[in-house]
């Protein structure tokens, strides 16, 4: 079967003034549809890089992309947007929702890029709420919400497209624990639903949820395989 | 795109732009001021042009389109010569005679003299109103209609009837509850009586033209007047195609009976629209040259302002444009967004100066006979989003080439 993802050998480098930064060296990975994969790595070692390249947020500077068989590489900015808009749900460390907004706005978001009529979208975004729980406030903005309830609208937002795989870097990084399992028993259930999920973390706990774990250092792969001792679905903790 | 996209990203785009605008109410209204001096400035020269426009055209029909005026001073010239001018010879009866007499292609000839006097009625009067002087020939001249009454006969303007015609001002001020027919008016000392009243004309550049009463020219030269100014001789072509025959036939006569010999240039100026249309494009020229000088340079400056507040908007809001473009906005839309942004601030600065530039045109109103055009309106709204999707495009431009990453690490 056609992998989701298909990388070989991306580089990514930054220059800072005159010094090159190589973010990414000779990296490869595929990622098929509805796994569940953990990336970790210490700190530096590129992962956001990566999920960046992943999310069409980025473009890797040599190397080959292809996502659904598309080269991405090749793509115009346009294209490149609405493959973010249509085929990717991203979430995000720090929740990234529009502050002035309220939470259905924020998930109805995606699809007024999509050009969907208002009454659609606001079924499809009721919905998304409902389906992390939400749905007693969707009217409240991002600062009236607990940092779980804002993670629950950023998960929401990235699953109103229907998209071909959900995004996550550092979900939960910036919540306590007890809040950061809710949160994976949420990502544990949207798997289970077929969805393809592909989070960054540097929590082995955290990581115990997926299914398989990709292990970066230096902008190269150091470890790709299996998890162990997985968490069982429904189990929490 | 489909056009249904371009919708809802101008929704979406309106609703941030109001979001954004209500968020930083005072630095938006602040930054709209140039606007609002440009629109203020654009419509009030609009308005004046419109006033001095149909101020002109309804002077054109006061006066007549056909008539030649003889006169001591050209209408329009510097005041270099202006002693040249005064000391030429006066204009007399004499010489209205001779052109009355001589002339073949005049329709109507009066000669006109004005004074300001008081005038009564009982208990009633009204300070300086003009007098004027003329022959019956007047009311054909200048194309006068009657509200009531006739105008005074040959027979009475040769025989310096004590008779007078009322301007429509004049008659209201003076007969409140009563008809003015056949009444004894004082203009001055001297006693008239009414035989007409002149059909309301309205005012012309200040000048209330129904604040006047005519009598006959002999009468007013014995009793206001020993022609010390001269007189004006308005000549009535009878044929406006043969206007400047007219004039030729008139400037022969004038020489003749003033003495001019040949080879000397006239002693005399024959005025005519013609100069009108030329004074009148000169004003209308200064005024749109003046209001289009500081519409510029104020809606320069509002520009300025609009593009300095969207740079600092769009870096304030690095932030949400990264978001933004990470969950499928594409360029154009935060193009697009930025741009409503703008265009909506600079129209609301836009549509102040329409507020603020209503009770200021209904001063010009005072001058002119005006009133804020349509058309004006939309031509500031017109203008006021011009300006602000120019002065937006840059700092969209800047907001739609973020880099999505760079943008979401923003802090
Ligand atoms: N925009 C950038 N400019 C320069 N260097 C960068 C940039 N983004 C990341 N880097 C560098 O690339 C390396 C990998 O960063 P990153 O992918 O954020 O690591 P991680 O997410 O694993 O902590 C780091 O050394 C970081 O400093
Ligand atoms: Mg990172």
């Amino acid at each position: 079967m056609q992998p989701v993802i298909n990388i070989k050998n991306i580089k990514k480098t930054y220059i800072m003034g005159t010094v090159e930064v190589n973010a990414l060296v000779d990296l490869s990975v595929q990622i098929h549809k509805n796994e569940y994969v953990a990336i970790m790595g210490p700190s530096g070692s590129g992962k956001s890089t990566l999920m960046n390249i992943i999310g069409c947020l980025d473009t890797p500077t040599s190397g080959l992309y292809e996502f659904n068989g598309i080269n991405v590489s090749e793509m115009n900015d346009n294209e490149l947007a609405k493959i973010r808009n249509k085929e990717i749900g991203f979430v995000f460390q720090t929740f990234n929702l529009l502050a002035r907004s309220n939470a259905l706005h924020n998930v109805e978001l995606p699809l007024i890029y999509a050009g969907m009529k208002k009454t659609v979208r606001h079924e499809l975004a009721e919905e998304a709420l409902r389906h992390v729980k939400l749905e007693d406030r969707m009217h409240h903005k991002p600062n009236e919400l607990s940092g779980g309830q804002r993670q629950r609208v950023a998960i929401a937002r990235a699953l109103v497209t229907k998209p071909s795989i959900i995004l996550a870097d550092e979900p939960t990084g910036n919540l306590d624990s007890k809040t950061g399992v809710e949160i994976m028993g949420l990502f544990n259930e949207l798997h289970a639903q077929g969805n393809t999920i592909i989070l960054v973390t540097h929590e082995e706990d955290i990581a115990r949820h997926a299914h398989r774990v990709i292990r970066v250092r230096d902008g190269m792969v150091e470890h790709d395989g299996p998890v162990e001792n997985r968490v069982l679905p429904g189990v929490h903790a | 795109m489909r056009l249904a996209d371009w919708g809802y990203e101008i929704k979406e785009g309106l609703a941030i732009s109001f979001h954004a605008i209500r968020a930083n109410k005072m630095r938006s209204v602040l930054t709209t001021l140039g606007i609002v001096i440009g629109i203020v400035s654009v419509t009030l020269m609009g308005t004046a042009i419109e006033g001095l426009s149909r101020a002109f055209n309804e002077t054109v029909s006061k006066i007549g389109a056909d008539v030649l005026y003889v006169q001591k001073f050209p209408w329009f010239d510097g005041g270099d010569n202006w002693w040249k001018y005064r000391n030429r010879k006066n204009i007399d009866l004499r010489q209205y005679k001779m052109v009355r007499d001589q002339t073949t292609l005049a329709a109507a000839v009066t000669p006109t003299a004005f004074a300001m006097a008081p005038i009564k009625y009982r208990s009633l009067s009204s300070d300086g109103i003009f007098v004027i002087g003329a022959n019956d020939q007047y009311a054909t001249t200048f194309g006068l209609n009657m509200e009531m009454g006739r105008f005074f006969s040959q027979a009475e303007s040769n025989g310096d009837r004590p008779v007078v015609v009322l301007g429509y001002v004049v008659a209201e001020k003076l007969f409140p509850s009563e008809s003015p027919l056949g009444k004894n008016v004082k203009v001055g000392t001297h006693t008239f009586r009414v035989v007409g009243v002149v059909a309301k004309q309205g005012s012309f550049l200040g000048m209330d033209l129904d604040n006047r009463v005519v009598i006959p020219i002999t009468n007013f030269l014995q009793k206001f007047s020993n022609n010390r100014r001269g007189l004006s001789l308005n000549v009535k072509a009878a044929d406006i195609n043969d206007l400047e025959n007219t004039k030729e036939e008139l400037r022969g006569i004038l020489r003749k009976s003033r003495g001019v010999k040949p080879g000397v240039e006239d002693d005399f100026a024959i005025n005519q629209q013609e100069m009108f249309i030329q004074t009148f494009n000169a004003i209308g020229g200064v005024v749109a040259g003046i209001g289009l000088f500081i519409t510029a340079l104020s809606l320069f400056v509002g520009a300025i302002g609009i593009m300095n507040i969207m740079f600092v908007s769009v870096t304030e809001r690095t932030k949400e444009i990264g978001i933004r473009k990470a969950i499928g906005a594409k360029r154009s839309t935060i193009l697009f967004q930025f741009l409503i942004e703008s265009a909506v601030l600079s129209l609301i600065g836009g549509l102040i100066g329409i507020v603020i530039s209503y009770p200021l045109s209904l001063l010009i109103n005072q001058i002119l006979p005006t009133s804020m055009p349509l058309s004006v309106v939309a031509i500031a709204i017109f203008i006021s989003l011009l300006v602000g999707v120019i002065s937006g495009f840059l700092p969209a431009n800047r907001a739609s080439k973020m880099d999505p990453v760079e943008a979401l690490r923003y802090e």
